[in-house]
């Protein structure tokens, strides 16, 4: 046995975080799947090629078995990146194309590209031992975020002292503050929910959004370009507002 | 104390080869030892623009793989004695670098001379990941217009984030020069404003040259524009961004229409109708 180990080639490997979008769709299905296409529709490239994780819970409590094979199917057809499902028993989709996803996904992921080495707080393994994370609540970000560039804090706020250019992008667990022009996308609210708020010194914004409510920029038209804005939820909708 | 300059763009067209050739040779006109490498391997275009297209035997793939010594790859410009070119290969592709081997060439061509200008190819693989891996300024040149806006925004990201000097903390000095500006088209509203493209980039400023029929005759015939026609607004702007290179504080001018009185009245009007 330990020979063969010698003899054996040498294998990298390397580690790679993404981030994952989780969909929760609820009944009425017929419903939730048509303000689903239009996001889908109104927000342009933000599903392509993302990784996408079915939380059916609520589909299984309410519809039983066959609704759960009905909303996977339903969301193949729309050309989702499927990655795995949760709330449901594995035993339940044995047998079926879907008995190879994942059902135990360990969550908190991260991706970004300079920030992490930088300013993130180690990564929780899932082990059985706690372990306590330093506690870091913010990250602040003295120069402009440039296109391409993803800057992603799931632990508190982001505070951006700079522009975020056209195709960047900033998501936040809690408010993101912007102290400059923004036109990329942000997206607050991953950890913190519907109480975090975007803030930015001039709204030329490709889409923002906040606790799994999001706006693309032909949603709010010219009255808010340019000016000063922030984004919160206020009552299951997206609210945009001036400051001057 | 030699410098390491990439002129880079992530957009394809906008004019980067034109300018390395003719901020090279500024500087090789203003008494400045100065080679030009050529990083787009495959795509090979600056021994054209400075005309030494016979004249190439060995490239930087011969030397970067040791097929050849880098004396013998480099071409002596025949206008200006200070002004060498090291071209790329045709034949081959981008995969023929490597970092360990341009590190090499980079650092002997830094023993040699007072500025190695690094002509990046388009797109930010890794052929252009490699042109500005070992820089100490980069020239960023952009079209007033949103696409090319919007590369140059990603490619300064990227000198932040991939250059050696950025890894090790150290400054990267970055500068816009504008290219393929065009005054007629700037009045009528028709193009981005300088002012909103320098608010988007937030880096300083290095010139503003005009579109004209100038750069492409030079580059035509294989002379970059300060050497074939020194006195044209062109050359102008290339000679005035070199000084600044250099540390001279030179004022610059936007390009402005030549326009006579009952236009610059009635302009607007007659456009408008």
């Amino acid at each position: 046995m330990a020979v063969e180990t010698l003899a054996a080639p040498h294998v990298t490997l390397r580690g790679r975080t993404f981030m994952a979008l989780v969909v929760a769709p609820e009944f009425p299905m017929a419903e939730w799947f048509s303000a689903f296409d239009q996001q889908m529709h109104g927000a342009g490239g933000f599903f392509i090629d993302r990784p996408i994780v079915a939380d059916l819970g609520a589909t299984l409590e309410e519809g039983g078995p066959d609704a759960v094979f009905i909303v996977l199917e339903g969301l193949e057809a729309r050309q989702l990146r499927l990655i795995g499902v949760e709330g449901v028993d594995p035993v339940l989709l044995a047998g079926t194309r879907w008995e190879r996803l994942p059902k135990t996904l360990h969550g908190r992921v991260q991706t970004l590209e300079t920030w992490a080495d930088l300013h993130a707080a180690p990564h929780d393994e899932p082990s059985p031992a706690p372990v306590a994370a330093p506690s870091v609540s913010s990250l602040l970000i003295d120069r402009p975020v440039r296109s391409g560039q993803s800057i992603v804090f799931e632990d508190g706020d982001i505070t951006i002292i700079g522009p975020v250019a056209s195709g960047a992008e900033v998501i936040a667990g809690g408010s993101i503050h912007i102290y400059g022009a923004l036109r990329g996308r942000a997206i607050a609210g991953l950890r913190a929910g519907d109480s975090a708020r975007i803030f930015c010194r001039k709204l030329e914004a490709e889409l923002v959004g906040v606790d799994r409510l999001y706006r693309t920029a032909e949603h709010w038209g010219e009255a808010l370009h340019g000016r000063s804005v922030q984004v919160m939820c206020d009552r299951g909708a997206l609210r945009l507002s001036a400051f001057d | 104390m030699s410098k390491v300059m990439v002129v880079t763009s992530g957009k394809g067209g906008v004019g980067k080869t034109t300018s390395s050739a003719s901020l090279g040779a500024a500087l090789a006109q203003a008494g400045q030892n100065v080679v030009v490498v050529d990083f787009d391997v495959g795509l090979r275009n600056l021994d054209l623009v400075m005309g030494a297209e016979r004249r190439v035997v060995f490239d930087l793939v011969n030397v970067v793989q040791g097929d050849a010594k880098l004396p013998q790859a480099l071409i002596r410009d025949k206008r200006v004695e200070t002004l060498y070119l090291l071209p790329a290969s045709q034949t081959r592709d981008k995969d023929a670098l490597t970092e360990e081997g341009v590190g090499r060439v980079i650092a002997e061509l830094r023993e040699r001379f007072d500025w190695i200008v690094c002509d990046s190819p388009a797109g930010i693989e890794k052929g252009a990941q490699l042109a500005m891996r070992f820089a100490d300024i980069a020239v960023v040149v952009t079209n007033p217009e949103v696409s090319s806006v919007r590369d140059s925004d990603r490619i300064i990201g990227m000198l932040d984030s991939k250059t050696l000097r950025a890894e090790t903390g150290e400054r990267l000095e970055k500068h816009l020069l504008l290219t393929r500006y065009d005054a007629a088209r700037a009045t009528k509203g028709e193009m981005m404003k300088v002012e909103d493209i320098l608010e988007i980039l937030a880096i300083p400023l290095l010139g503003i040259v005009a579109e004209s029929p100038d750069v492409l005759t030079a580059s035509n015939v294989g002379s970059p524009v300060t050497l074939h026609n020194p006195a044209s607004a062109a050359a102008r702007s290339y000679t005035d961004a070199a000084r600044r290179l250099m540390g001279e504080s030179v004022a610059i001018n936007t390009p402005a229409e030549k326009r006579g009185l009952m236009s610059r009245l009635f302009g607007r009007k007659a456009t408008a109708a």
